[in-house]
């Protein structure tokens, strides 16, 4: 029973959280309010025994990715008045497509898991079983070619980030070898046909 | 009571679509501001992973938790060049319209 009382408390904060993200006027307040709802949702995968992966939603989502969110909106200096001069009638036809889109899947999502087709309660673990363990021996046999892929994909996102936004700065003097290397015969030497002078003696 | 039984799978799932659907929701009346634009896709993003976690929970499969792991690295990923994106925006533009992203160069 605690397991359902947690859950519901739990699923009310991350839906509240996740409303006021879409419809907050301050970018910090819907930066802040997206915090809460992963480390709700972070507790919601602890509750589905998921906890290697509710440690690294904290770790990388909240503390990295929500950190440099946070990071650039403050940096920005905003004007929100214009962004959202059309919110207002928007309202209307955005809640009617998402109570839509909502009603359609949880028909599907329920209709296709009651009667014949549910799937009963997972069995509890064996004592020794550690999540990140067999996670782990997973990752690392079945699934090493994707984790090597998932590491160059981490390389082109930085090489990428630093790519875009990198400035140089003008007075810095620095060697270009790559121009150094092409540079031609004639772009160096000049040979002039001076005609030799005689002095008046 | 029929509330307090244990959550089931269609619990999480529903959980997952509310939270897929309130983001869809965010992009349709954010529609001019790519801060908010980019949180509403980490907000889809995480419906996603809870759907996975709980298929993962309730079929026995670790499978399913390693594919979240992997759609955390591409979401982190994703996010950094997003963001870098956007700062460009507001280096040369000077706003954050969705409509200014044309007029950067090249």
């Amino acid at each position: 029973m605690t397991q359902a009382a947690a859950f519901y408390v739990f699923a009310a904060i991350l839906v509240f959280a996740a409303l006021r993200v879409i419809t907050t006027r301050n970018l910090v307040q819907a930066a802040l309010w997206l915090v809460l709802c992963f480390f709700t949702a972070a507790c919601i995968w602890l509750l589905l025994q998921a906890e290697f992966l509710a440690i690294t939603l904290v770790l990388v989502y909240v503390g990295a990715v929500m950190v440099l969110f946070l990071f650039v909106v403050m940096m920005l200096d905003v004007n929100f008045d214009k962004l959202r001069e059309r919110f207002r009638s928007y309202i209307p036809v955005g809640a009617t497509v998402g109570i839509l889109i909502l009603l359609e899947m949880a028909l599907v999502l329920i209709g296709g898991y009651i009667g014949p087709r549910a799937i009963s309660a997972p069995v509890a673990a064996a004592p020794g079983y550690s999540n990140t363990r067999a996670l782990g021996l997973q990752i690392y046999t079945d699934y090493a070619y994707p984790f090597e892929i998932a590491a160059v994909i981490l390389l082109v996102a930085i090489v990428a980030a630093i790519a875009l936004t990198h400035r140089r700065r003008r007075e810095t003097k620095y060697q270009n070898p790559g121009e150094q290397v092409r540079t031609r015969r004639s772009e160096r030497l000049r040979i002039l046909n001076i005609p030799a002078e005689k002095r008046e003696p | 009571m029929p509330f307090l039984t244990p959550p089931t799978l269609s619990h999480y799932l529903v959980l997952g679509a509310i939270l897929f659907a309130i983001s869809i929701v965010g992009i349709f009346l954010n529609r001019r501001n790519v801060i908010i634009m980019l949180m509403a896709i980490e907000l889809m993003l995480l419906a996603v992973n809870l759907n996975f976690i709980a298929f993962s929970r309730y079929l026995g499969d670790t499978s399913g938790q390693v594919f979240v792991f992997f759609i955390l690295t591409v979401a982190a990923a994703e996010s950094a060049i997003g963001l870098a994106i956007l700062v460009l925006l507001f280096r040369n533009v000077g706003s954050i319209d969705v409509e200014d992203l044309g007029k950067l160069k090249g």
